[in-house]
C-alpha cells in the first residue's frame, strides 16, 4: 500500500512539474496556452479538412504531451500497461449521431474522467465499452482483447456501474454480491472472500444480512459499486457514481473512488467539473457525442483559469476607463467593484492591470484567475469548435483567429 | 452459468408472495377436483365392477386432475413468466446481466431453466397426489407417465413463449395479458374450423395435449411441442441480441 501509495505521488510530481513547466514557457495566459491544449485535442475529428490536420502536425509532435507523458510514467512505475484502448467509437440512433467518433485509452492506475452536459453521449459510450451496446462503427479492446470478437472475455475484465445501480430490490447484499460474482465466473472458493473484500472497501461491511431495497440511496450505491468491483477487474466503469448523494456519502465515494485508481483503471462520467478536478489523472469532455477537449486535469485548471481575471477594486473606475488601460482585454462588470477582465489572444493583461491600479489609485485587492464554470468551458470549446471548422480551409489563420 | 441465473430466478420468484400463491391455488384447486373424482369413483365402483373394458381409477382420477391442471397452467404461467426479461428492463437490472462475461444464450436457457424447475414443483404435487392412490388400489402407470409427459410439455411451450412475450415489453402486466391471448388463441385454434382435416388442429395446443390425456404419446407430438419451445427460446434470445444492437 505505502508503495503504491508512492507510486502515486511521484506520478502527481511529475503531472505538476510538467504544468509548471509548461505554465512558465507558455506564460499564463491568452493563446500561448490555449494552441497546444488544442493540439492536444483526440486528433481524429472528422470534420477538419486535410488541410487543416497538416497544419496541425508540426505543433503536435513537438507539443503533444502524451509521448512526454509516457516517459515519465515509464520511469516512474514498472510498465505502464494500457488496460482500455477504444478506438473512433460511434453510435447512431435513427439519424441522431449520440456518439460521433470517441476515442480513449487508458493505462492502469489511471483515473479519466469523462465529463460533459447532459445528453452528451457519455452514457452511450460507457454502454458501448462494457458491451451493453454494439457500436456503430470503431472498436473496444480491454487488456488485449477485443470485445467484439471475445465478448465474455473481455467482458470478465471489466466491472460497469451504470447510471442506475442494477440491484435485485429483494436479495440480501451479501446474496446479490455473491450472485455477482458468480456472475462473473469466480469459482466458489473464492467466492465468500471476494464477497468480503468487496463489501470491505465499499463500506457495507455490516450491511451483508440487510435487504438491498430497504437501504438508504448512498447505500445502495455502493451495493452497485461492489458489485462492479468484486471480481477484481482491470478496468472500473462507474456512471454518474455521486448523483443523488449528500455531501458525506460524495465524499467517501469519492476517496473510495480515488482508493480504486491505484490499482485498476477507472472510467468515471459526470457533469460535476469540481468532482472531476478532486478525483481524476485525466479528463476527456463530451459535446454532442464528440470529444472536443482531452488532456491532464492540469491542462483542464489552466484552460478553466487561463482566459479571464477577476479584479476586485476599493475605488473602482469606470468601466471604459479599466477597459482602455487593460487593451485590448474585454472587461465585464460582475457586481460593485468587481470586474472580470477577459484576456485578448496572446495578452496577459496582469501586468498592465496592476501599473494602471497604482497610478490611478484604484486600490486593487483582489486578484484572481476567474475560474470557468462547466458551462463557461463547454460554451467556449464548442465555440472555438465552430470556429475552427469555419477556418478549416486555410491553416496559417490560427494568430489571426 | 446458466444454474447461477436459474437459481437467481428462483429465488426472486419465491422471495414474492405470487409463486407461494399460485402453488397454494393450483394445490387447492387440483386437491378439490381429486377428491371429488375419487368419490363419484366410490360411488360407481360396484357398477363399473360389472362391465367389460370399463375406466379405471387412473382414467376417472387422475386423467380429469391432469386436464384441469393444463387450463390452470394456462392461466397462471402467464403470471410466473411476465417479469422474467420485462422486469429486469424496468429495473434497469438488465445491465447487470449484459456486461457479465455471459451469452445471451445463457440468460435466455438460465431464465427458461428457473421456470421449467418451478413447473416441474407444481407436476411433482400432482403425481404425489396420483401415486398416493397407489395406497389402497392400482394405477396404469403407462396413462400417468403419458399424462405427465404431456403436461410437461405444455408447461415448457407456455414458460417459452410466455419468456418471449417477456423479451418484447418493459410492463410486466402487459406481457402477462398479451401471453394468456396468445396461449388461449392457441388453445382453441382448432375450433375455428369445422373441417377435421384443417391444419388449425396440428397447431392447437387442445388437440395435441389430448392425446397425451388418453394415453398415446405420439412422436409428432414430441416433436411439435419440442420445436415450439425451442423456436421461442431462439426468438428470445435474438430478440435480446438486437437490443444490444439496435435499441
Amino acid at each position: 500500500m505505502g508503495e503504491r501509495a508512492g507510486r502515486r505521488d511521484r506520478t502527481i510530481a511529475a503531472l505538476h512539474g510538467k504544468f509548471f513547466n509548461r505554465a512558465a514557457s507558455l506564460g499564463i495566459f491568452g493563446s500561448h496556452h490555449k494552441r497546444p491544449l488544442r493540439s492536444r485535442q483526440v486528433p481524429r475529428r472528422r470534420h477538419h479538412s486535410k488541410v487543416a490536420d497538416k497544419g496541425r502536425e508540426g505543433p503536435l509532435e513537438q507539443r503533444s504531451g502524451f509521448p512526454e507523458e509516457n516517459e515519465t510514467s515509464m520511469s516512474d512505475t514498472a510498465s505502464p500497461e494500457v488496460t482500455l484502448a477504444a478506438v473512433g467509437l460511434s453510435r447512431r440512433y435513427g439519424n441522431n449521431l449520440a456518439v460521433d467518433d470517441v476515442s480513449m485509452e487508458l493505462k492502469r492506475g489511471e483515473i479519466v474522467g469523462l465529463l460533459g452536459p447532459n445528453g452528451a453521449g457519455k452514457t452511450t459510450a460507457m454502454k458501448m465499452i462494457t458491451g451493453n451496446l454494439a457500436p456503430s462503427a470503431g472498436s473496444v479492446n480491454v487488456c488485449g482483447i477485443d470485445l467484439i470478437d471475445k465478448p465474455t472475455a473481455a467482458k470478465a475484465k471489466i466491472g460497469y456501474l451504470p447510471e442506475i445501480p442494477p440491484l435485485y430490490k429483494e436479495l440480501r447484499v451479501d446474496e446479490y454480491l455473491r450472485l455477482a460474482g458468480r456472475l462473473h465466473r469466480l469459482p466458489k472458493s473464492a467466492l465468500a472472500e471476494a464477497v468480503q473484500r468487496a463489501k470491505h472497501r465499499a463500506g457495507l461491511s455490516d450491511m451483508g444480512q440487510r435487504l438491498i431495497g430497504s437501504l438508504s440511496k448512498g447505500y445502495q450505491q455502493r451495493v452497485g459499486i461492489a458489485q462492479a468491483i468484486i471480481h477484481d477487474p482491470d478496468v472500473v466503469i462507474l456512471d454518474e457514481p455521486t448523483v443523488g448523494l449528500d455531501p458525506n456519502q460524495i465524499r467517501e465515494i469519492r476517496s473510495l473512488i480515488r482508493e480504486l485508481g491505484d490499482q485498476h483503471s477507472v472510467i468515471l462520467s459526470t457533469h460535476i467539473l469540481p468532482e472531476v478536478e478532486a478525483i481524476c489523472d485525466r479528463v476527456q469532455i463530451l459535446h454532442r457525442g464528440k470529444v472536443v477537449f482531452a488532456d491532464a486535469i492540469a491542462g483542464l485548471r489552466a484552460f478553466r483559469g487561463g482566459h479571464s481575471l477577476e479584479v476586485s477594486l476599493r475605488r473602482p473606475p469606470q468601466l471604459e476607463q479599466l477597459a482602455q488601460a487593460v487593451q485590448p482585454a474585454q472587461v465585464e462588470q460582475v457586481s460593485d467593484g468587481v470586474f472580470r477582465v477577459i484576456a485578448a489572444q496572446g495578452q496577459d493583461p496582469t501586468d498592465q492591470l496592476l501599473r494602471a491600479s497604482l497610478e490611478r489609485d484604484w486600490g486593487l485587492y483582489q486578484l484572481s484567475p476567474a475560474q470557468a464554470s462547466v458551462e463557461e468551458v463547454f460554451v467556449h470549446l464548442t465555440r472555438q469548435d465552430e470556429a475552427d471548422a469555419s477556418v478549416a480551409g486555410n491553416p496559417s489563420s490560427e494568430t489571426a483567429a | 452459468m446458466i444454474f447461477t441465473i436459474a437459481a437467481k430466478e428462483l429465488r426472486s420468484m419465491f422471495a414474492s408472495p405470487l409463486a407461494w400463491v399460485v402453488l397454494a391455488f393450483m394445490q387447492f384447486v387440483l386437491a378439490f377436483i381429486f377428491l371429488k373424482q375419487i368419490d363419484g369413483f366410490l360411488e360407481v365402483q360396484a357398477q363399473l365392477a360389472r362391465t367389460p373394458n370399463a375406466p379405471g381409477l387412473t382414467e376417472i382420477a387422475v386423467v380429469p386432475m391432469f386436464g384441469v391442471a393444463s387450463m390452470l397452467l394456462l392461466m397462471s404461467v402467464p403470471l410466473l413468466t411476465m417479469r422474467l426479461v420485462s422486469e429486469e428492463r424496468r429495473n434497469q437490472t438488465m445491465a447487470l446481466l449484459m456486461s457479465a462475461p455471459i451469452s445471451m444464450t445463457q440468460i435466455i436457457i438460465g431464465k427458461f431453466v428457473a421456470m421449467f424447475a418451478f413447473l416441474a414443483l407444481i407436476n411433482l404435487l400432482i403425481v404425489g397426489m396420483a401415486l398416493s392412490l397407489l395406497a389402497g388400489g392400482t394405477l396404469d402407470l403407462g396413462l400417468l407417465i403419458a399424462n405427465l409427459t404431456g403436461l410437461i410439455l405444455l408447461g415448457s411451450s407456455f414458460a417459452a413463449i410466455g419468456l418471449f412475450i417477456s423479451c418484447l415489453t418493459t410492463h410486466p402486466v402487459v406481457a402477462a395479458i398479451l401471453s394468456l391471448a396468445i396461449f388461449l388463441a392457441l388453445w382453441i385454434i382448432n375450433a375455428a374450423s369445422r373441417d377435421p382435416q384443417s391444419s388449425l388442429h396440428l397447431i392447437s395446443l387442445l388437440k395435441r395435449f389430448e392425446g397425451f390425456l388418453n394415453g398415446t404419446v405420439a412422436v409428432t407430438d414430441l416433436i411439435f411441442f419440442a420445436l415450439l419451445t425451442a423456436t421461442f427460446l431462439i426468438l428470445s434470445i435474438r430478440r435480446l441480441d438486437s437490443e444490444r444492437l439496435h435499441a
